[in-house]
């Protein structure tokens, strides 16, 4: 029990005092879960990370899962993701019940106006970063064109992309590995 | 019930298919708020604002966001709760095939297919986020291409490329300053309206 109240407490303190999620999680992970508690070892961490990032959902919470499950199994993992999760429900929460009694005022609906413009800006910046780093061929670059005119002209489903990409991915590589294999032979 | 029902659901939907961290959410909120009357589309940016602004992982905060918007705080709850849960079942059984997954050629395909129509999924997002906040969009709407020049709110687009350059020159500065920075110029401008 101590344990599981452990594994909670500190996921809750590392979602409390980042901000972004993602890579900005880690250095607190390392300090938290890899010297002060010796959960993990760095490597663990890691590859947990890089697991966490191609497997679906949240990448901070799928980590704070895989420590969870090493240390007490389901209980545990359940547990340290709970913790993970506590401090964004309460703090969102509060913020949203504030900014609801707030929303008809002339002054926060022009804050808003404001904002929207710079997350505009943040989003793009951040789809120009992904972009750098996704897109290595020139089927990449085709795949991200054709997805995007599916999803903003055609309003197709992008649980249906998701999966068809992942698909495309595995039928395109494995034919390319065949032919190359091919190629070899001769 | 039955909304939290569905709630639970749909956010279980986004957990299990939205890969890739950070803003991987984004295109499923966006379809919500095609798809539901409790979620505006400019709430999403409101979101996106609220969730960096604040600590914890983006798309936690962005379901919990969402999840109040729908039924309260019950709504944050089951949303978020809904949004973990299919990767949770996940992780578990990855865990007992960590080597084997980790270096699986499946996975590292998929994935080739994968990462570029993420980036054109947010992109998609993304644009019509940014269609709400430099465009009139009941003009684009009603008057089409008679009146292009109508369509911008030009002190919106003026604010959005000066923070575009003060963020390619200044990488350092956290996105709060330039959120912070957007609401004092909205105010003083009387942005959106």
């Amino acid at each position: 029990m101590k344990t599981l109240w452990g594994l909670f407490l500190i996921f809750a303190r590392i979602g409390a005092f980042t901000f972004g999620g993602g890579y900005a999680m880690l250095p607190m992970l390392q300090r938290e879960v890899v010297e002060s508690r010796k959960w993990a070892t760095e490597d663990e961490v890691l590859d947990y990370f890089a697991i966490g990032q191609c497997t679906p959902g949240i990448i901070f919470v799928n980590t704070a899962t895989f420590i969870g499950y090493k240390q007490k199994g389901v209980l545990g993992a359940i547990f340290a993701t709970a913790g993970s999760i506590f401090p964004s429900l309460v703090i969102i929460v509060v913020i949203v019940a504030v900014l609801t009694n707030f929303a008809e005022l002339a002054v926060v609906q022009y804050a808003f106006g404001g904002i929207r413009v710079v997350v505009g800006v943040l989003i793009l910046n951040a789809i120009l970063g992904m972009w750098k780093k996704s897109i290595v061929d020139k089927f990449g670059v085709c795949l991200a064109l054709v997805s995007f005119l599916l999803s903003a002209v055609f309003d197709v489903s992008p649980i249906l992309l998701v999966v068809g990409a992942g698909v495309l991915g595995v039928a395109v590589q494995t034919f390319r590995a065949s032919k190359t294999k091919g190629g070899v032979k001769q | 019930m039955i909304q939290l029902l569905i709630l639970f659901f749909e956010f279980f939907k986004i957990g299990l298919f939205s890969v890739g961290g950070g803003l991987a959410t984004l295109p499923f909120l966006y379809d919500l708020a095609n798809k539901y009357e409790w979620l505006r589309l400019e709430q999403i940016s409101d979101m996106v604002a609220v969730s960096e602004s604040t600590p914890g992982p983006l798309g936690v905060n962005m379901a919990t966001y969402a999840g109040f918007q729908c039924a309260g705080v019950l709504g944050s709850v089951v949303a978020t709760v809904g949004l973990v849960t299919p990767s949770v079942i996940i992780i578990i059984f990855v865990y007992r095939f960590l080597e084997k997954f980790r270096t699986s050629a499946i996975v590292e395909r998929a994935f080739y297919g994968l990462r570029p129509v993420v980036v054109g999924l947010i992109g998609a997002a993304g644009f019509g986020v940014m269609m709400i906040a430099l465009l009139h969009m009941q003009i684009v709407q009603s008057e089409g291409i008679h009146n292009i020049v109508g369509w911008f709110r030009w002190k919106e687009c003026i604010l959005f490329l000066l923070i575009f350059f003060a963020s390619k020159k200044w990488k350092k500065i956290h996105p709060i300053a330039f959120i912070l920075v957007g609401a004092l110029a909205g105010i003083v401008f009387q942005m959106g309206a």
